[in-house]
Formats: structure tokens, sequence, C-alpha cells
């Protein structure tokens, strides 16, 4: 007989589940006891186990959704078993919520240690509805009870409907690399596919062109409330804002499908909102990064700075651009220059801080399109050099060049400021040592690089005179951690201080 | 400024109300020799005689429209209710002809007339005595409905009442009658009708609340503010007509709506603050309006059941923090 | 308590005996009412046209002439009304006072222009012997702004605060504690006006009724409460409805003066009002007066009559108050067939000229739909 999956409990403070990854695919066979998926509850990763034997006929969650407490997420049954009455009860919801009560129930009765009990939810007449059981996975920790998603209200609450990769319905669960449309997955929905938001929160989301599409409602049934859209206008989660600039600007001749792009991993790559804007992957935010990224906000600011500063010697890289500069005088390389092109590769290599923040997903972008910060009369802009790993030196610096003459003349289109996936500023000809800037958001870093001044330093035991130049990187740390930023740095110094390894 | 009871307000407005307009005239049931059934018109029947201050018979029907009558031709009557259960049996009065009088007539005639008395739950008088029935009466365009929350409100509108030239329903709180506040002592003191008061101001979430549940809504209000959240308490006073300005105001600072009312909560004032709120200012609100208000049953006689059936602090407090999003 | 017998269902008139009731007295002869004989009936009819010519010479021509004018104005009024009601051009209830002409004459003739008078829903004839203008009473059964209410009240609503008209209401004796409270008024002042109350007998199983004589005669008030029973409340008879058919002895339980009144008899209806108003003015005390009268038509305009029979019918038209007046003073030689062709004459000129007035005043303005809903309206 056919049996429903459904989202188990398996915290006592439970009240949603985030579906981390399937251990078995359809077509599987299953047994009693034997992991079916990865569960990301607000506390841990959870094993979810199978409580009946049989084949793993259809998976009704994909992998980063996240669904309430009891929501169907898989059918178990015989090969050749009719599924479909079980199905439309798993679109009507009514399965979902009345499995809910009951776990819930039996969880009161059970207190906290009953989740074993949970086993023995219910079958309700023709149907049996298996529960499955959660294990800790080994090493991870419980962590401090938190209390996002505890909002009593299971009304509003919405099961997912049904549909699996076969489902030529599901649309939103075209995420099979993790990239659903953002609005059914990350939508304030709690899941349900419709966006639902208060009315203050949608008034003040219009008026400060936030995308509600990409926000993580906090209220009852993940209801979008005012809170949000204070914290997301904090954070400077504008995306509505570039698409109304694109809008605005009559479109470049260059599309990104004239760009003919060697795709840096196996990965599927998403077409940006600006044109001419990076391509790029997301995944979806784990319970615990979302977590991180709420605590770290509350406790130091929307942006959660921290600040990474290493020396490097400028030596070689002066002799490089010099040498260059005699090959063409026409090229006029700056050490600028340099360092976009440096920074640029490092990132290629780094690809966990070329990226962003979406509030419930992680942007890992495909191409490193540096901003670099021109001052300009009223203050401060960043035109963007795009894929400036793949550009040569002499490009980039053309190109830098003209954009800045652009923007001290205003000149510059929207597309060309805005969209950046890592930005640098240089005050070195101010004289300035060290210095640090403030991040751009959603950009997950930005890098200050000071002058570069002969210093007297110590190599292999002796006292020289080198060029030194100190460079502080501004990480966001709800995307970036700082042994990730570490590592970045270290690849940029490295390069910078051998710049034959841009021949690598 | 004097501190005094509800109840001395309330016979403080009557007492120079009548001393300054000889058409003002008290009735109900033992308003006179017994001083009435809550001391409210205590000492009026010595001051001013039995032919102003009068106890009718057991009555209400027919000494409600005999009060109209008499407003009818010019005379300004208070009737007291001895409670407003008993108006249940003098609502063909009030709402076929106090209410109609001056529109069926094309505007010949004004009713000038107050129904007052305790409104809603007392202590212990089970079902037949513990209504609130300000719904009742604010429904019916034609009468105006009061609702006072503290001695300086009950002055000060009472005086107002009195005065006005339209039937108004000024409905009193028997747990009430005792408490105290400071009151001006100016004869003019007066309160329009009409008018809202913010009784304290706060920006997370607005609580409405008027007659009995004021002094408890400001005590959550309190007990919020310890738990970090400020609370606008917002009186009404006057039913009909509704200062719905003030309260819109206020959503729209705060962004959070509890209602609170002693009265049943189906068709209730409640509802139709809560529907007013969503007709012209839902862009404003962050979570839908919450109502805490008596038990939809009728009221019980056991004390604990009692205690149940209304709306108190700790149900407040919870309603603000739902509201809030903070449990 | 088990040897109550009860025929709710069926008129007494048709039941036989009845046990329950049998005791009261004046049951019997309306019981017996379709039974009259014509000899009867005629000798009823010379009774009241001598009393008539008796009461004549203490009232004065012109009041005499006026009253018999007023009579006819009434009765032609509201076969127009009645007329323009199945033109479609009255909507909504409409009573009608044929029959009655003499209760509304005769008391209000006995009145001075200060008192007060408050009737039911049945008040057009009320309204235009108080002094209301036709034009304006037609222009308010027509829903129009010239109407005396300004077209907010209609046929049952009509009201004329000059005249110290107080009203037609809606709700079966729901003006019987407002004139009380009226005269509770007058007294309290100390004026010496007083209030006439009509209502038909089917108020007096009221609450309302008996709260109110129990409070006029307690605190005696000068008002004079005018029972018109015209034996119908709708389409039940008195028969069916009530225990005490005797109205006027309902006075006694409160210790208020009483009067059974011939409603056919305008004069007696005159003097039996005088003798109240006297009681009222001077003692400041209320009276009973129970108004023996029948409706000719429905109850209203939507009401066919079916539950009465032709014979019932014809045989109070033989009473016909304005046929009986209008014999006596031709009898005393004080008018003569031209005079009342005349009085004719100009109460038909004097209704057309209302249904003009009606036809061509005004709808109300829209915006009066919320006017005079408050007198001090707050504004914010």
């Amino acid at each position: 007989m056919a049996t429903q999956v459904v989202m188990p409990k398996l915290s006592p403070t439970m009240e949603e589940g985030q579906l981390a990854r399937w251990l078995k695919k359809e077509g599987d066979k299953v047994g009693v006891g034997e992991p079916l998926a990865e569960v990301d509850t607000d506390k841990a990763t959870m094993e979810a186990q199978a409580l009946a034997t049989g084949v793993l006929r259809k998976i009704l969650v994909a992998e980063g959704e996240t669904v309430p407490l009891g929501a169907i997420i898989a059918i178990i049954g015989e090969p050749d078993e009719d599924i479909s009455a079980l199905l439309s009860q798993a679109e009507s919801g009514e399965a979902a919520a009345a499995n809910k009560r009951s776990i819930e129930d039996s969880v009161k009765a059970g207190g906290d240690g009953a989740q074993s009990e949970l086993a023995n939810v219910v079958p309700d007449g023709a149907r049996t509805q298996a529960t499955i059981q959660g294990q800790p996975l080994a090493g991870d920790v419980g962590g401090a009870p938190s209390n996002t998603y505890e909002t009593a209200a299971s009304a509003g609450q919405t099961p997912q409907p049904g549909g699996g990769a076969g489902d030529s319905g599901a649309a939103r669960q075209s995420s099979g690399n993790g990239q659903s449309g953002a609005g059914a997955a990350t939508g304030g929905s709690g899941g349900g596919g419709r966006l639902i938001v208060s009315p203050i929160a949608a008034r003040m989301a219009a008026e400060a062109g936030i995308n509600l599409q990409t926000l993580k409602g906090s209220g009852p049934g993940g209801r979008i409330i005012k809170r949000d859209i204070e914290s997301a206008v904090a954070t400077g989660a504008q995306q509505a804002q570039s698409q109304q600039q694109t809008q605005q600007t009559p479109a470049p001749a260059e599309t990104p499908a004239q760009q003919p792009q060697q795709p840096a991993a196996p990965a599927v790559f998403q077409q940006p909102a600006v044109e001419g804007a990076s391509p790029y992957t997301e995944v979806p935010v784990s319970t615990m990064r979302a977590t991180i990224a709420r605590r770290l906000v509350s406790s130091i600011g929307p942006v959660p700075h921290f600040f990474l500063t290493t020396e490097i010697e400028m030596d070689r890289a002066a002799e490089l651009r010099r040498s260059l500069n005699e090959l063409d005088p026409e090229l006029k390389i700056s050490i600028n220059d340099l360092i976009i092109k440096v920074a640029a590769v490092a990132l290629m290599q780094h690809p966990a801080v070329n990226a962003s923040f979406q509030e419930k997903t992680i942007r890992h972008y495909q191409r490193a399109d540096i901003g670099v910060a021109v001052a300009v009369e009223e203050g401060l802009i960043t035109p963007v050099v795009r894929g400036a790993e793949r550009k040569g030196i002499g490009q980039i610096s053309r190109e830098v060049r003209e954009l800045a003459e652009r923007a001290r003349a205003r000149r510059l289109k929207p597309e060309e400021y805005t969209g950046a996936t890592f930005s640098i500023s240089n005050l070195g000809m101010f004289g300035i040592d060290e210095f640090t800037a403030v991040i751009n958001p959603p950009e997950g870093a930005i890098l200050a690089v000071g002058a570069m001044q002969p210093k007297p330093v110590v190599r292999e035991g002796e006292v020289v005179v080198r060029q030194i130049m100190r460079v502080t990187m501004s990480c966001d740390h709800r995307v970036i951690d700082g042994a990730t930023g570490a590592k970045f740095l270290q690849t940029f110094k490295k390069i910078l201080e051998n710049p034959l390894y841009l021949m690598t | 400024m004097a501190v005094i009871t509800m109840r001395e307000a309330l016979n403080q407005a009557m007492r120079e109300e009548m001393q300054r307009d000889p058409d003002v005239f008290l009735m109900g049931e033992e308003v006179a020799a017994y001083q009435g059934a809550y001391k409210v018109s205590k000492g009026l029947l010595e001051e001013f005689g039995d032919k102003r201050v009068i106890d009718s018979p057991i009555t209400e029907l027919g000494f409600a429209g005999l009060g109209v009558g008499a407003a009818m031709v010019g005379l300004r009557p208070i009737i007291e209710f001895m409670t407003f259960n008993f108006s249940i049996l003098a609502t063909d009065q009030i709402v076929n002809s106090a209410a109609k009088m001056r529109y069926m007539s094309g505007g010949q005639f004004k009713i000038p007339i107050v129904f007052r008395g305790p409104n809603g739950s007392a202590f212990q008088v089970s079902s037949q005595h513990s209504q609130a029935l300000e719904s009742w009466y604010a429904h019916f365009p034609g009468l105006k409905v009061v609702m006072p929350s503290t001695p300086a409100d009950a002055k000060g509108l009472l005086k107002s009442a009195i005065r006005d030239d339209d039937p108004v329903i000024f409905l009193e709180q028997e747990r009430m009658y005792g408490n105290k506040g400071e009151v001006p002592d100016e004869p003019d003191f007066l309160i329009p009708l009409g008018l809202a008061d913010v009784k304290r101001e706060g920006k997370d979430a607005t609580l409405i609340a008027r007659s009995m549940t004021v002094p408890i809504a400001l005590k959550a209000a309190e007990e919020l503010e310890k738990q970090g959240v400020s609370v606008e308490v917002v009186d009404p006073r006057t039913i009909r007509p509704l200062d719905i300005e003030t309260i819109i105001n206020s959503v729209k600072k705060t962004n959070r709506v509890v209602v609170a009312e002693e009265s049943h909560p189906f068709c209730g004032v409640g509802a139709e603050i809560s529907a007013q709120i969503m007709e012209r200012a839902f862009d404003y609100l962050d979570a839908p309006v919450k109502r805490v208000s008596g038990a939809d049953a009728p009221m019980p006689y056991a004390k604990n059941l009692e205690r149940l059936a209304l709306p108190d602090v700790a149900t407040l407090v919870a309603a603000v923090r739902e509201v809030c999003y903070l449990d | 308590m088990s040897e109550l017998k009860v025929t709710p269902m069926k008129p007494r008139a048709q039941s036989g005996e009845d046990s329950a009731t049998g005791t009261a007295a004046g049951v019997a002869e309306q019981d017996s009412a379709d039974r009259i004989n014509p000899a009867e009936l005629r000798q009823e009819h010379e009774q009241r046209q001598e009393h008539q010519r008796r009461s004549i010479e203490d009232v004065d021509r012109e009041t005499l002439t006026r009253m018999l004018y007023q009579m006819i104005l009434i009765r032609r009024f509201e076969e127009k009304s009645a007329e323009a009601y199945t033109l479609g051009k009255i909507g909504g209830f409409c009573h009608l006072y044929i029959g009655q002409e003499a209760v509304a004459v005769g008391s209000l003739s006995a009145l001075r222009p200060d008192d007060y008078v408050m009737t039911s829903y049945r008040d057009h004839g009320h309204s235009l012997v108080k002094g209301t203008p036709a034009d304006e009473v037609m222009a308010e059964l027509f829903g129009k702004a010239g109407g005396c209410s300004a077209g907010k009240g209609g046929s049952m609503h009509l009201f004329d605060a000059d005249n110290n008209f107080l009203g037609g209401h809606g709700i079966v004796g729901g003006q019987i504690p407002l004139a009380t409270g009226v005269a509770f008024a007058s007294k309290y002042r100390g004026t010496d006006q007083v209030t006439l109350c009509f209502f038909g007998e089917a108020a007096v199983n009221q609450g309302a009724f008996h709260e109110s004589l129990n409070m006029a005669q307690l605190w005696k008030l000068p008002c004079i409460y005018i029972c018109e029973n015209n034996q119908y409340g709708m389409g039940t008879s008195l028969a069916r409805a009530m225990s005490l058919q005797d109205v006027s002895q309902k006075a006694r339980a409160y210790n208020m003066a009483s009067e059974f009144v011939d409603g056919m008899d305008v004069l007696a209806v005159r003097e039996a009002t005088a003798r109240a108003v006297e009681r009222a003015r001077r003692d400041s005390e209320p009276t009973l007066l129970e108004v023996r009268t029948y409706r000719f038509m429905g109850h209203s305009m939507s009401d066919p009559g079916n539950y009465r029979t032709r014979a019932e019918i014809e045989k109070y038209q033989e009473r016909d108050p304005i046929k009986v007046f209008s014999d006596s003073l031709k009898q005393e030689g004080l008018i003569d067939d031209a005079a009342v062709a005349d009085i004719e004459k100009r109460v038909r000129a004097e209704v057309e000229q209302a249904l003009k007035f009606a036809d061509e005043s005004p709808e109300p303005a829209p915006e009066e739909l919320f006017t005079h809903i408050y007198a001090t309206p707050i504004n914010k």
C-alpha cells in the first residue's frame, strides 16, 4: 500500500524544514529505517529515515525547498501501484495540515523526548501516512534554539503542492541546480507559492523599490512583514531598482547571448537583470547560513563587515608595469590596472568571494565584474569592468581610463556602474597608507588599496627596502567567512608579488 | 483639580447642568428617594425637589418614551436606566422614536435627551445583568453613544451630552463607579462629543479600548513597556460619532492594532472599528487587526468563569505581542 | 385553569358561547353585530340625530360649518389618496381615515390651537384638522420635498410642529408614552396645554398603553387618550384579540376617568372631548375615551378587507357620520343643499389643488438623504 512521507518534526521548536538533499531518487528501492533525505531544521541538519518499504515513487519537494511541518514530501509505494489518489491529497493540502496537527499533538503528549513516537502517527482509514524519523548527522551541533519559526500560526502555512522533476507543471521546481524561480522557492509564502505580505510591508517595499520575491517573511506562515522590509532596506537588497534602471536605458547592442562564454563550472548560469552584468548561479541559503546572517545583522549592522589587511611587496608588479609601458608607450598601464586584473584572476580561484548575499540564496557569479571606485566632483561612482579575468591588462587599462573619463563627465549609463561582483577602491594616489572601504551592496567584498611606498623589510635575515602596498578587504560576513577571505587575499598577494602567475 | 470618583463626577455633571438649565430633569428607578441604585444621583432630590428628580415605576418602555415626548417639546430629560440591561425593554422608544423623530419629521424636532446608566458586566450578576449593549445603540443613525473611562471624561462628556440637542446613550460601568481621578473644577469643563483621546502614546502597536477596558489597556501597556514594546492606547470615548481620524492616525504610526472590549465580539464595535481600519488604512497594516472581546457566551455566574469571560491584562498583552509578531 | 375554553382561531361572533369572556360588558352587542335588524339600526340613527339636534344649539354656526367642511375634506382627500395610490403616486403603506372623520373633527374642535395632538400611522385626518395644509399632506404622501415632513416621513409620519401636530407614529402604541411625555412637559412648565393622543384599539394590548396610563394617572398628567375603536386590528377582529373588549373599562385599572363615546356622532365626540379637556386643563387629570367607530376601507391600501362581510360594511355606511351630521344641520335649518354643494365644491378645489401641488413639488434633493439625522452633527 502506498504511503505518504511527510516533513517530520525533528526538533522541539521546528515549524518547517528545508529539504537539504535527497539521498534517494525516484525509482530507488527504500526500506524501513533507510535514510531518505537530509533536512535542515532550525538547529541542525538531520537525516530523515523512511518508515515504509517500497519504491520511492514520487518526490514532491525539491532540494533547497522549505516546507512546513507535516507537508507531504514524497510517496513510497509499489512500483506499479496507482498513487494518483495520494497525489491529489497531497495537492489539496488537507492531509498535510492534519499531519501537522497530529504531529504537534503527539509531541505535546510525549514531551520533548517524543520524537521517536512520531513513527506511530496514525493510519487514517484507507491510507497509511508514514512520517519519517530523524537522527542528527554526526558532527552536527544542536545549537542554540532559534525562535524564528516559532510563530504560533500554523494558519497560513500552506503545504507545497506536489510536483516532482517529471511534473511538467512544476516550473518552480526547475531547481535541479538549486536556482529555482526566486519567487516560489524564496518568497515569503512559507513555501505555498503565493506571496504573503502585510499591507504596510507591500507599501514600504514598493516605495523602496524592493523586490518582495527576494525576501523571506518572518511572520506567521512566512508572511513578509514590516520588519523584513526594514531589514532589507538596511541591507540594500534592492534588485528592483536595478531592474528599473535597465528598463529606462536602451538595450546595449551586445547581449549576453552574443558573448560566447566558457562556463567556469558545469553549472548553468542565470541571466542577470542588468544588461551586460555577469550571469550567475544561486544556491539556497541554508538554514544555518540564514541564522548566521540574521544574527550578524542584528549584532553589528545591516551588512556585517569584517576586515582583512595584508602587506604586498610590489617590486615585481612595478617592474612588470614598467616593462609593459616601455614596450608600448600608448599603453599607460597603471598599478591599479594590474590590481584589477590580479583581483579578477584571484576571484576566479575563490568563487566564494565573488558572491553576494540574497537573503534566501547566495549568488555566485560566473565572471569577475570589477567595480572601480572613481572620485567625481559630487562624490564617488564605481564603473564596472566586465569579465576582467578574461581581459588583457592593456584592455582593462583602456576601459578604466575611458570609463573614468565618462564618469567625471557624468555620462555613464546605469548598466555601466551597477552590477559589479567585487569592487576596488584605491586611495594610493592621495598618499593614504591604509584604509577600510564600505561594501557596495549587494557585493560581497571591496578591496581598499593604499599607497605603494618603499619600506624596510626583513628578507632572509636582512633588512632590505621593498615597495610595499597595504590592502584591506572588507567582507560581508553573511557570505564570506574569515578564512574564505584570507585565502582569497593570500592568492591575490601571491599573484601580485609574482605577476608571472598571470601566465598560468 | 480635585481627585474624585467616577460616581461623584457623574453626580457633579448632573448637578451643575440642572443648576444651569431648569429644563433638565432626571427620571428613573430609585433615582430620588433612594438616592440612586448606585448612588450616582445622591443629593439631587434634596437640591432640586421631586418635580425635577423623579422616581419612576419599573416601566422602562413607558418612562423612556415619556422622556422622548418631553424632549420633543423642549425639555432636556436625563433618563437613568438602573442598568442598561433593562433598556432592552425601552429599545422601541429609543430606536423607533428618539433616533428617528428628527429625520422622519424632516428636521422639525430635536430630541435633547440623555439615556444613561451602567452598561456591561458587574460582579457575579450572571447573564441578564452583565450585557454591554453599545453596538446595539451605535448601530442607529440618530443616536450618539458615549462611553467614558475616567472621572474627568465622565464629567466633561456627560455635561456635553446633557447640553447636546440629540439623543445620547451614555454608557457607564458599574465596576468603574469607584475609580478615582483628577477632575477639573470649573463649571464649564466640557469634553466635546466625538473626540477620541490618546490615553498613552506609543509607536509599536495601537490598543483601542473603551470604558472598562481602558484601565486594563493602560496596565497592559505598562507591562509591555517592560518587555520593550511601546503601546499607544486610544480611547474613542464617543462610539458614535466615532473619531476614526484619531484612530487611523495612530494606526498609520504603529501599523498594528488590537481592539479591546468587554462586549461580545460578533457584530460588535470592535468589528466596526476593525472594518473601518481595513477600509481606511489597509496599506498601513503590518498584521491583521486583533480583537479581544468578552466571551461569545452569556455571562456566567461562577467567579472563575466570569473572569474567563472578560478581557484582562494578560490577554491584552498576549494580543499585542501577537500583532507585533513577538511570540 | 383546566376549565378554560379558548377558541382563538374563530371570531367570537360565530363561536356561540364562550365562558372565558362572556361576562364582559358590551360584548353581546358586538357579537350580534351582523344580526342587528334594520329597525334597530333606524332607531339608533334617530337617537343619534336627536342628540345632534340638541347639541347643535350649544355650538356656533361657523364652527358647525367648519366641522362639516373638515369631515368632507378628509373624506374627499382620502378618496383621492386611494386613487393616487392605485396610480402608483403614493407608495408604501397608506392607511385611510374614511368613516372615522367624526373622531378627529369632533375631538379637535374641542381644543385650543396651542394644544398638542399625536396619533398613530392613520394620521391624514388628524393632520388636516390640526391645520396642516392639504397641499403639504398630499405632497408628503407623494414623497415630495414640499411635504410636511420634507418627503422623509410619508403617509405614516406626518408632522407639523408649527401647528403642534406631533406626528403620526408607526409602531402600534408607540405614540402613547410619547404623548404622555408631552403632557408631562406641559405640567412641568406649568402651561395649561393639553395633549390628545389617538390610537387604535389594537394598541390597547401593547404594554406601552398600560405603562403610559399608569404614569399619567400617577403623576396627574394633562393627557387625553382617545382609543379609536374601529374593531379591527389590521385583519384581526377585536373579539379575537382582547380578553376584556370594553376598552373604556381598562381605565379603571389605573383609577382614571373614562367615557364610551359614539364615534359616528361628531358632536358627541366633541362634547366628550370637551369634558376631558376641562378635566385636564383645570385639574391636570388624564382621561381615557373609547370612541366606537368603523373603518369603511381595509386596514391600508394593500388590504382588500376580505375578512369582513358585505352586509357588515353596508350597515355601517348607513351610519356614515358625514351623512348623519349634514342631515342634522339641514334639519335644524343651519345649512341647505346648496350650502352642502358649495362645501363639496370648495373641498374638491382644495383637494385638486393639493394633488397639483404634490405632483409639481420636486423630489427631495439627493443630499437630503443625510440631513436631519442630528440636530448638532459633529464635524471634525
